[in-house]
């Protein structure tokens, strides 16, 4: 017996074997160094990451709340001159023209964006992927093309600049956003339930309307939500096409004023009170969009909940 | 990963046949085809509204206006926009350097590193990051960045150099290299949020394989997860890309706006974007012209980018 082991030709896998476990137990503790390193090094990246939120929103919440009053919230703007340098006014009709312009580019975007959506969930012919690709670029388009194409458009044959302008640009920005994510929650609808429909002998509408509308509804809805609020914070376009406006405003076929806008004016101003006011300003605006961003989750969690 | 679903017509035969006799749907499918084609049509012209508003300054300028370095405002021009087209891809690059090994890091600490109670905190600390406005963060950069640049920053640099290039010229805050830092930290969720997408899916089997054979948590990084999701976080950096060349008001305010030729990354400066935004207000003569050929670079850089990012991650994807 053991001469039978003794005559047996030596084991090149088992050599191999231990080759390398020999090296690994001789690596072992650079390479643990290394990736501890490697680790805390990510790590700190993490952080590094984070760093900037930090500070914005330290500075937000420090220098924004210094500026914020109820008079600075409801009252019109005054413009400072050199004897009244702190006269700044409010910021009143802003917030108005902001919701005003988002809600009506809401209004015009999100009927279009969900069939869009649901155009693109369904159609699988060559004008629609072709379709899909251009939604696809349009959202990753910089904003301020289609203040472009809204001065061209509106306030050229209009003849003045006007918050309808601003309705146009954002509308336009927000539909592909919109199709983008109702496209998604649609196609995430099981096509068992769809066919359930089709079995029943529902209508494509019918089916649309009481199946797919209904279950994909928590995805729509957070999409839409989020593209409020994502116009919402656009300045680009607005700054060319809505103009200014120091009064009490509702008609959006005048020029109307708007946060983004007013945060970046009296960025640049001569006066140091705007120029604190700004951040005031900003506040107003972030904690507008925190709100619809919030409301988005809390309607897509709640929604989500339910359907269990 | 989720199976792409063919839709209504094309989910199974039963379905197909039905929906093509009794139940088949002509008004709903006229109105969804409607907002469709509705939608390419108002691409169409707004493409065209670009076009056609840039027209006269391609004609007077022809291919100057892409080689030119010359700019006149307010006028008749010249207008080359060579000097602008430069500043953005500078500041583009600055802010790749600086958000990329940083944003694929955080992607990875993300899902691997950070304890399992605080991950969906971070991630909804870096969609924080996304949903605070440009003009904030322009103003943030004003207030904050440009004295730290000033301060610290610049002549540290300029230090390291002997104030020789590309860190020379005056230190004042407001250059090229501000709008990069603010840019990198623009695009930072957008890098993060997709690299930690295309991360998310590479198979366990492949991570677990790695650490089975003795190698340790850094190699798997880089010798597993990385290298089978390289596509996808290409997409993300061309993603990121795309936004920074397009970004506008928080460059404009703090790039300095003064259209000249970059001499320095402490240079003041203007990319497509920024001087569209702060020239527009005051154009006269055949200025508007130019800004608007300045749109429709920029809509032709940017879409290329996008176009590309799509491909990489569908292509990232379709190997998932």
């Amino acid at each position: 017996m053991t001469n039978l082991l003794t005559q047996l030709p030596p084991d090149p896998i088992y050599d191999r074997r231990k080759q390398i476990q020999e090296r690994a137990a001789a690596t072992i503790k650079r390479r643990t160094f290394l990736s501890r390193t490697y680790i805390a090094t990510l790590m700190g990246c993490f952080i590094l990451a984070l760093i900037p939120l930090g500070s914005v929103i330290y500075a937000l919440i420090n220098k924004g709340i210094a500026a914020i009053s109820w008079t600075f919230l409801t009252a019109l703007p005054t413009q400072p001159n050199l004897v009244q340098q702190d006269a700044i006014g409010g910021i009143g009709n802003a917030i108005l023209g902001t919701i005003v312009i988002d809600l009506l580019a809401g209004l015009v975007a999100v009927p279009i964006g969900v069939l869009l959506g649901l155009y693109l969930s369904e159609a699988t012919s060559r004008i629609a992927n072709t379709l899909r690709a251009v939604t696809e670029i349009m959202t990753g388009l910089p904003s301020i093309l289609l203040g472009v194409f809204a001065y061209e458009y509106v306030v050229l044959p209009m003849k003045q600049f006007s918050g309808l302008a601003g309705v146009v640009a954002l509308g336009v920005l927000m539909v592909p956003v919109i199709a983008k994510s109702s496209e998604i929650s649609f196609r995430g609808v099981p096509s068992t339930l769809r066919e359930a429909g089709l079995a029943l002998g529902a209508r494509d509408s019918k089916i649309a309307k009481s199946v797919t509308l209904p279950v994909a509804a928590p995805g729509v809805i957070t999409g839409v939500l989020l593209s409020l609020a994502r116009a919402m914070g656009e300045t680009a376009p607005i700054l060319l096409v809505v103009g200014a406006s120091g009064v009490w405003d509702f008609n959006p076929l005048h020029p109307m004023s708007a946060l983004p806008l007013l945060t970046y004016n009296y960025s640049g101003s001569q006066y140091p009170s705007q120029r604190a006011a700004a951040w005031g300003v900003a506040l107003a605006l972030v904690t507008m969009i925190l709100i619809l961003s919030l409301t988005a989750r809390i309607v897509s969690a709640r929604m989500r909940r339910e359907k269990r | 990963m989720q199976t792409k679903e063919p839709g209504i017509h094309g989910s199974s035969e039963v379905a197909e046949r039905v929906s093509h006799s009794a139940t088949s749907d002509r008004p709903y499918k006229i109105v969804l085809k409607g907002a469709a084609f509705f939608f390419g049509a108002v691409v169409l012209i707004f493409v065209w509204s670009v076009l056609h508003a840039a027209w006269p300054a391609l004609k007077q300028n022809g291919y100057h206006l892409i080689t030119g370095t010359a700019w006149v405002a307010g006028g008749n021009g010249p207008f080359g926009a060579f000097s602008l087209i430069l500043d953005t891809l500078i500041t583009t690059l600055i802010a790749l350097l600086i958000a990329v090994p940083i944003g694929i890091s955080s992607a990875l600490a993300l899902l691997f590193l950070v304890p399992p109670k605080f991950r969906t905190l971070g991630a909804s600390l870096v969609e924080l990051l996304a949903a605070v406005p440009s003009v904030v963060y322009g103003l943030w950069g004003l207030w904050y960045l440009t004295p730290w640049l000033s301060h610290t920053v610049q002549p540290f640099l300029a230090g390291i150099t002997g104030s020789n290039f590309p860190f020379n010229g005056p230190q004042e805050g407001f250059s090229l290299l501000l709008a990069g830092i603010v840019l990198s930290v623009m695009i930072l969720p957008t890098i993060v949020a997709i690299s930690r997408d295309v991360i998310s899916v590479v198979p366990v089997d492949l991570i677990e394989g790695g650490l089975s054979l003795g190698a340790t948590r850094s190699q798997v990084f880089t010798k597993v997860i990385l290298p089978t999701s390289k596509i996808g976080i290409m997409g993300a950096i061309v993603l990121g890309a795309g936004r920074a060349l397009g970004e506008t008001i928080a460059v404009a305010m703090v790039i300095g706006s003064n259209i000249q030729m970059p001499h320095s990354l402490f240079s003041t400066g203007g990319t497509l974007a920024s001087t569209i935004a702060t020239e527009f207000g005051d154009a006269s003569g055949n200025t508007g012209a130019a800004l608007a050929a300045l749109a429709l670079i920029l809509m032709v850089i940017t879409a290329s980018v996008n176009a590309f990012a799509r491909v990489l991650t569908n292509r990232a994807k379709a190997t998932a």
